[in-house]
């Protein structure tokens, strides 16, 4: 049974593979806009996060606010890195998904005193107390900024951004498998049994916190490695820009819009959201369209709480009682 | 030596007065989130509009903000009335109320802050009153009115809501519902409209805080952020529901940004209220006078 289902996640990620190098391949070759890999690489990056979010907040239920934290570290990280040495942006993608990974681990020993409430607003408070260290942290620019200036050429071929957008597939690719291996594997039960009742999973036997710190640190590398290629793509960082509350409203918007029980949801409601908010700030305002972004949110959350998948679900039953 | 006895005095005054503000901040988070259970992070959107609406019309007509602050709480009250409503409807009468309706508020609180940006610009906004320039001396210790003003009229606001909790028969309903609703529902009273009631008051606080915040600094609209980890931070410190515990809270909270801002910077004073609030939710979630 176990190989079997070992089997289907390994074709699942093959699979996945094939249709992410062959998107990628297509959409180079194809189009020659500059501007659609810029926007692009922002709905890409929007998959993964939202991906991440999910994997603690779809399936173990535990909020966390604090995307920021982990998604500027990770940026942050990369400044450092490029600083002190000239290295490739696949391994500053690694070291940032360490460094995030160990805040996550940390967050995951929150969860011991925290439930519920409590959990997500000391989330909120750490990306506040990150925040305020970069803020301080003169090397890296402190409040007023800093100035990264890409190399000149991207190692294979084609435009720098194009380059940022492959990686940025390349890892939704990694985020969307890795997310529904979990799903589908004794790791996701356990997830969803400490959703469905943290007290009753410890007493069945579930190691609960084992999971927790699972969840956490595998969420917050991923949001991390997100980040790091953000120093290149705007070639400008500040704390107020990449601590933005709009990157965690997006996280936590995309997977309720989407539906947060599958890990197609998140996929959906990043691609939905980010799409339209692409298009948006061109057409209307960037203020606009996170206004967008909030009122979907709120209208979601009240009218259809298991999101887009929970619509067709429901639709599917009754077609299917009929 | 003298010099930083100076300064710590200072300090410690003027983080007195802040704290004072920063209770009237808190007051409604301790209504919805303490009694209630309503997790209202985006009470400061609230805040903010607040502050706008004192800015609105001491620009446009010269009003005093506090007199303007206390005249739309019951605007104010009749939004949270609203805002109770969806909330109930849509979460609390399914059961779904903790992680939905983290969300539904952590909607409400963007689209409070952008709308204030569509309204008002990035700007930072302030007001005109004839109280905000001058000082007490006493000595070495200087009391900015702009700063003792606001704290008196927190400290008023908060003694008048801690009778009014006491004494009145819907105040009594109000701690009921926080202590036992199951009780509340069996001795025949409707739960869902003591809440209510009460959400509204904990928006109402918001208007007097919003024009104290906008005569104490100027405002922008992202500002409130800020005050999301000290609102909650206070509130849990002081034991969640609890008056006389969440004032100490936020005088304590007050008097160590205020220190910190003093001798290591004010960069460093955000850190200083979430450091409390991780330490208090990690050692003695209970607060300072929890039980």
């Amino acid at each position: 049974m176990i190989g079997d289902a070992a089997f289907r996640a390994g074709r699942f990620w093959a699979v996945s593979f094939v249709v992410a190098v062959l998107l990628l391949l297509l959409t180079r070759a194809a189009i020659q806009n500059e501007y659609f890999f810029f926007a692009a690489y922002v709905v890409l990056q929007y998959v993964v996060l939202a991906t991440a979010w999910n994997i603690l907040g779809g399936y173990t239920g535990y909020i966390n606010f604090g995307i920021g934290a982990f998604f500027a570290v990770g940026a942050y990280c990369s400044v450092v890195l490029h600083k002190l040495a000239s290295v490739p942006v696949p391994v500053m993608m690694l070291a940032a998904g360490i460094a995030s990974g160990i805040i996550g681990l940390g967050m995951g020993y929150l969860t011991l005193r925290l439930r519920g409430v409590f959990f997500a607003i000391a989330t909120l408070a750490m990306a506040i107390v990150a925040q305020t260290l970069i803020v301080n942290w003169d090397f890296v620019g402190g409040s007023r900024g800093i100035y990264i200036i890409r190399p000149q050429h991207a190692p294979f071929f084609g435009d720098y951004v194009e380059y940022l957008y492959s990686l940025m597939l390349l890892l939704s690719w990694i985020a969307i498998a890795t997310a529904r291996t979990i799903e589908r594997s004794r790791l996701g039960l356990g997830f969803n049994a400490i959703r469905d009742d943290e007290a009753a999973a410890e007493a069945a036997g579930v190691p609960t916190l084992r999971l927790k710190l699972i969840a956490t640190t595998l969420s917050g590398a991923l949001m991390g490695m997100a980040g790091a290629p953000l120093p290149y793509y705007v070639t400008y960082l500040d704390p107020a820009s990449s601590f933005s509350l709009s990157y965690a409203v997006n996280s936590v918007a995309m997977p309720v819009i989407g539906g947060m029980t599958s890990w197609i949801g998140p996929v959906i409601g990043a691609v939905l959201l980010g799409t339209i908010q692409q298009v948006a700030t061109v057409t209307i305002s960037s203020a606009l369209n996170l206004l967008i972004v909030g009122l979907l949110l709120i209208g979601f959350v009240i009218v259809a709480p298991n999101g887009i998948i929970g619509l067709i679900q429901s639709r599917r039953r009754a077609r299917g009682a009929r | 030596m003298e010099i930083s006895l100076n300064l710590l005095v200072n300090a410690v005054v003027s983080g007195l007065l802040l704290g004072g503000f920063y209770a009237a901040v808190t007051v409604g988070v301790t209504i919805s989130f303490g009694m209630l259970d309503i997790v209202n992070i985006a009470h400061p959107a609230f805040i903010m509009a607040g502050s706008f609406v004192a800015y609105a019309l001491n620009s446009a007509w010269g009003l005093d903000p506090i007199l303007v602050g206390v005249g739309a709480a019951p605007v104010f009250f009749v939004i949270g009335l609203l805002v109770y409503q969806i909330y109930f409807y849509a979460f609390e009468r399914r059961g779904e109320e903790s992680m939905q309706g983290l969300a539904f508020f952590f909607g409400l609180l963007f689209v409070g802050e952008v709308s204030l940006i569509l309204v008002f610009g990035v700007d930072y906004r302030f007001v005109e009153a004839p109280y905000i320039g001058p000082s007490l001396h006493f000595g070495f210790v200087e009391l900015p009115l702009r700063m003792l003003i606001p704290c008196a009229v927190a400290l008023i606001m908060v003694a008048v809501l801690q009778l009014y909790l006491g004494r009145s028969f819907i105040g009594r309903a109000i701690l009921a519902v926080s202590q036992d609703r199951l009780a509340l529902q069996l001795m025949a009273a409707n739960p869902a409209r003591v809440k209510c009631i009460a959400f509204g008051l904990s928006i109402a606080t918001a208007a007097v805080a919003g024009a104290l915040l906008i005569i104490i600094q100027p405002v922008e609209p992202s500002i409130g952020r800020d005050y999301i980890g000290r609102i909650f931070a206070i509130c849990v410190l002081g034991g969640m529901t609890s008056f006389p515990g969440m004032v100490a809270g936020a005088m304590l909270i007050g008097v160590a940004e205020s220190i910190t801002a003093t001798f290591y910077g004010p960069s460093w004073a955000p850190a200083v209220a979430f450091g409390f609030l991780l330490l208090t939710l990690a050692i003695r979630p209970a607060g300072l006078l929890g039980r």
